[in-house]
C-alpha cells in the first residue's frame, strides 16, 4: 500500500515519472537507469529523466548507445544478477527490435529457471498517437506483451498514477513494461504525492460512478471516456468509467463487478482493434456475465491500419468521445434490458 | 597449428594440478555426453539435445581460471560449460530427465539450465541472444564493484547476428568485466563457416569495438588456459573484454538426428581420430604429468559418479504437475 499521502506537487507526467526515478534512485542502489539520451544535459528526448544523472552519477544513470537489443539484454542480466535496472525505449514501436531479449529471455527465465532466478526489470517506453509521428513512432502494442506469460503491463492515465504505477514497477520482482502515452507527458499539472508514492498493480480506479453502462479503458483514452459519460449525463445516462491501470495483473473483480451491476460495457482503447485488449476484456465479461450481459460488450478502438502522419487522418484513426457516445447508445438500444431513456 | 601435446614436455608456465583439472573435467563432460547420447538414441529418454563432443577441453580450461562467483552463459549445446562450471551432476542430468529433483524442477530441460549456486546464469536456446545478457551480468559486477567475471560461450553462427555486435559495442565501450568465449566449431547449424561469415576468423571482429580478440586452438589446453587466463585476468583487472576464438569441432552435427550431408568429405572422421580428450590424456602419460593409475582412478571416479547421476536422475519423480502454473511470477497472479 502506498505511504500516506501529506504532501502533493502540480507535476507534468513528465515530470511525475521523472519524480518516481529521482524517489527510486535515491531509496535503493541497486536501482540504475539506461537508454538513449537519458543522461543530462538532454535528460532523455521527453526530459523524464531531466537532472538525474546530474544527481546520481553517469555510472547510475546511463546514456547508451542506439542499441536496444544491447539495451534490453544488459537490463535483463544486471536484473538477474539483482540490480533493478529501468530501462527506457525510446519508443514503443522499438520494441520490436529488442522483442527476443523481452519475450524470450525477460519473461521466462523465472519459469525456465523453476523460479531461481528472477528479473526484477522495469521497460519504460513512449507510445501512442497524437503527436504526427507517423506509422513507426506511434503505436500501442499492449497487446503483444500482456500475450506474453511472464510480463506485467501497465498503462497510467495521469501524472500521479504514473509515478504511483512506475514505483510499483520498479519494486515489483517480476518485469513490467510502463506504457507511457507521449501526449501524457505534457498532459496538464495535475497534484502528484511528493517522495515515495506507490499505486498497486492490479488495482482499477472507477473515476467516475454509474449505473446504466460501465465504460472501461486505460491511458490517454480514459479522458475519452469520461468526457463522453459527462455529455451522455446530460441525456440522463449514467456510464461508469473504469481506469484499469495495469493490464496484467488485471482486476478482474472490479471490471466484473461494476459490469453485473450496469449489464452493459464499451471498451476503450486506442491500440488497433483485430486482437487489442478489448478483445480479452470482452471475452472476459462475456464468459463470466453473458446471462446479465443486456448487450453485446461493444468495442471503440483504433482502426485496423498503421497510423498516418496527416493530421485529419490520424485524428480518423484514434477512438474520441463522439465515437464513445455512439457506441454507447447503440449498446444501450440493442439492450434486451430495455434500458429506455 | 602446433601444439603443445604435441611436445613431449610439459610448458613451463602451466602448473602440472592444471592439467590434470582440465583432464577431470574433460573426462566428466565426455562421459557425461556419451551416456546421454545414447540413452536419447536408445529411446530411454525424449530430450531435444545437443551434443558437445569434441568441444570439452575450451570449456574444462575456461573453468580452471574461473573462480565460482563468477558468470558464466551458455547455449543449448552447454552441457560442456554446465558441467566445467560445477552445476551438480545430480540434479543436473535430472533436469535433462525433466524430473522434479533437476536444477529448474523440470521446467528449463536441456535448453535452459539456470544454477546461480555455480554461477552458470542462463542457458539460452536462441542463437546470440546470450551476448547482450552477459553483458548486463558483468554490468552489475560492475555497478556493484565486485569483482566478477563473466563469461559468455557462444558459437560461430551467433557472432553473426545483431545482438553479438550491440552487446560487443557495449562492453568495449563501458569496459565491461567480460570475456566473450567464441567455441567455433565451424558450422552454425548446417551452414558452414565460409558460407555464413563475412570474417575470415571472428577474433578480428574485436578490432571494431577496441578490444583483444585472439584465435587459439580451443583443444589445446594450454593454448585455451593460456588465453583464458590472460582474458580473465585483464576483466577481473578492470581492463574491459577480451574475444576468444576457440578453434574446435562438434562431433555429433547439429542435433540428434543430423546426417552431416552439409559437411566437408572427411572432416568429421579427421576430427574424431584427433579426439581431443584422449589426444591430452596421452600426453599426460608421455609428459609424466599424470600416471596411468592416478588417470585410471580419475576415470573411475567419474564413471561411478556419472552412474549415480544417471540413477538418481532416472529414478527420481516426474515433475509435479502442481508445479506447471507456479514460477511464471514470483507470486501467482488473481
Amino acid at each position: 500500500m502506498s505511504d500516506p499521502v501529506v504532501e502533493t506537487q502540480p507535476m507534468l507526467g513528465f515530470q511525475a515519472l521523472g519524480s518516481a526515478l529521482d524517489d527510486a534512485l535515491g531509496r535503493d542502489p541497486s536501482v540504475f537507469l539506461l537508454g538513449e539520451d537519458i543522461a543530462d544535459p538532454s535528460g532523455g528526448v521527453f526530459k523524464v529523466s531531466a537532472g538525474l544523472s546530474t544527481k546520481y552519477g553517469t555510472h547510475r544513470v546511463r546514456a547508451t548507445p542506439i542499441s536496444e537489443q544491447a539495451i534490453m539484454g544488459a537490463a535483463v542480466g544486471a536484473a538477474v544478477a539483482g540490480m533493478r535496472p529501468v530501462a527506457e525505449i525510446m519508443l514503443m514501436d522499438f520494441l520490436a527490435v529488442c522483442l527476443d531479449q523481452l519475450s524470450n529471455h525477460a519473461a521466462k527465465l523465472r519459469y525456465m529457471s523453476g523460479g531461481q532466478t528472477g528479473v526484477p526489470l522495469t521497460v519504460r517506453c513512449a507510445a501512442g498517437a497524437g503527436m504526427q509521428f507517423g506509422a513507426q513512432h506511434s503505436e500501442m502494442l499492449e497487446a503483444w506483451l500482456t500475450h506474453i506469460p511472464g510480463l506485467k503491463v501497465v498503462v497510467p492515465s495521469n501524472p500521479a498514477d504514473a509515478k504511483g504505477l512506475l514505483t510499483a514497477c520498479i519494486f515489483d520482482p517480476d518485469p513490467c513494461v510502463v506504457v507511457e502515452q507521449s501526449l501524457l507527458y505534457f498532459a496538464p499539472p495535475q497534484p502528484v504525492p511528493v517522495g515515495h508514492h506507490v499505486v498497486d498493480l492490479g488495482v482499477a480506479a472507477t473515476p467516475r460512478p454509474g449505473r446504466d453502462l460501465t465504460l472501461i479503458s486505460y491511458g490517454r483514452q480514459v479522458h475519452d471516456a469520461i468526457a463522453a459519460a459527462e455529455a451522455l449525463a446530460a441525456d440522463g445516462i449514467e456510464a461508469e468509467v473504469i481506469d484499469l491501470r495495469s493490464l496484467v495483473p488485471l482486476d478482474e473483480r472490479t471490471v466484473l463487478e461494476s459490469v453485473a451491476r450496469t449489464r452493459h460495457a464499451v471498451v476503450v482503447h486506442e491500440a488497433v482493434r483485430r486482437n487489442g485488449f478489448g478483445a480479452e476484456l470482452a471475452a472476459l465479461i462475456s464468459e463470466a456475465l453473458f446471462d446479465e450481459l443486456g448487450a453485446p460488450v461493444a468495442r471503440v478502438t483504433g482502426a485496423n491500419t498503421p497510423i498516418a502522419y496527416a493530421k485529419p487522418l490520424e485524428d480518423a484513426f484514434l477512438p474520441n468521445p463522439d465515437r464513445i457516445i455512439s457506441a454507447v447508445r447503440t449498446t444501450l438500444a440493442r439492450s434486451r434490458s430495455r434500458v429506455v431513456r | 597449428m602446433r601444439t603443445a601435446v604435441d611436445d613431449a614436455t610439459a610448458p613451463a608456465d602451466i602448473g602440472p594440478e592444471t592439467f590434470i583439472d582440465i583432464y577431470t573435467l574433460a573426462t566428466r563432460i565426455k562421459v557425461c555426453d556419451e551416456k546421454f547420447r545414447s540413452l536419447v538414441l536408445a529411446g530411454q529418454v525424449s530430450a531435444q539435445y545437443y551434443s558437445p563432443r569434441g568441444q570439452e577441453i575450451v570449456s574444462a580450461s575456461v573453468a580452471s581460471v574461473l573462480r565460482r562467483a563468477d558468470y558464466v552463459v551458455t547455449t543449448y549445446r552447454g552441457l560442456h560449460d554446465q558441467i566445467a562450471k560445477g552445476v551438480p551432476l545430480r540434479e543436473l542430468w535430472a533436469e535433462f530427465f525433466g524430473k522434479a529433483t533437476g536444477v529448474c524442477k523440470g521446467k528449463g530441460g536441456p535448453m535452459h539450465i539456470t544454477h546461480p549456486a555455480s554461477g552458470l546464469m542462463v542457458t539460452t536456446g536462441i542463437v546470440g541472444s546470450g551476448l547482450p545478457i552477459g553483458a548486463g551480468l558483468a554490468l552489475a559486477a560492475q555497478l556493484r564493484g565486485t569483482d566478477q567475471v563473466t563469461v559468455v560461450n557462444f558459437g560461430d553462427g551467433a557472432s553473426n547476428i545483431g545482438a553479438f555486435h550491440e552487446a560487443c559495442n557495449l562492453a568495449g565501450l563501458w569496459k565491461l568485466p567480460i570475456v566473450f568465449c567464441c567455441h567455433n566449431n565451424l558450422y552454425a547449424e548446417h551452414t558452414s563457416y565460409a558460407d555464413g561469415t563475412s570474417v575470415e576468423r571472428i577474433a578480428d571482429r574485436a578490432a571494431s569495438y577496441n578490444f583483444p580478440g585472439v584465435r587459439v586452438d580451443g583443444n589445446d589446453p594450454a593454448q585455451m588456459y593460456r588465453a583464458a587466463k590472460a582474458a580473465v585476468e585483464r576483466a577481473r583487472a578492470g581492463d574491459g573484454p577480451t574475444l576468444i576464438e576457440a578453434m574446435t569441432f562438434r562431433f555429433y552435427g547439429h542435433q540428434m538426428s543430423d546426417q552431416n550431408e552439409y559437411m566437408v568429405p572427411g572432416e568429421l572422421d579427421a576430427a574424431r581420430a584427433a579426439d581431443p580428450v584422449p589426444r591430452l590424456r596421452a600426453w599426460l602419460l608421455v609428459t609424466g604429468i599424470g600416471t596411468e593409475a592416478q588417470l585410471t582412478g580419475i576415470e573411475a571416479e567419474i564413471a561411478a559418479e556419472v552412474e549415480q547421476a544417471y540413477r538418481f536422475a532416472s529414478e527420481s519423480p516426474v515433475a509435479d504437475l502442481a508445479e506447471a502454473p507456479t514460477d511464471v511470477y514470483e507470486e501467482a497472479l488473481a
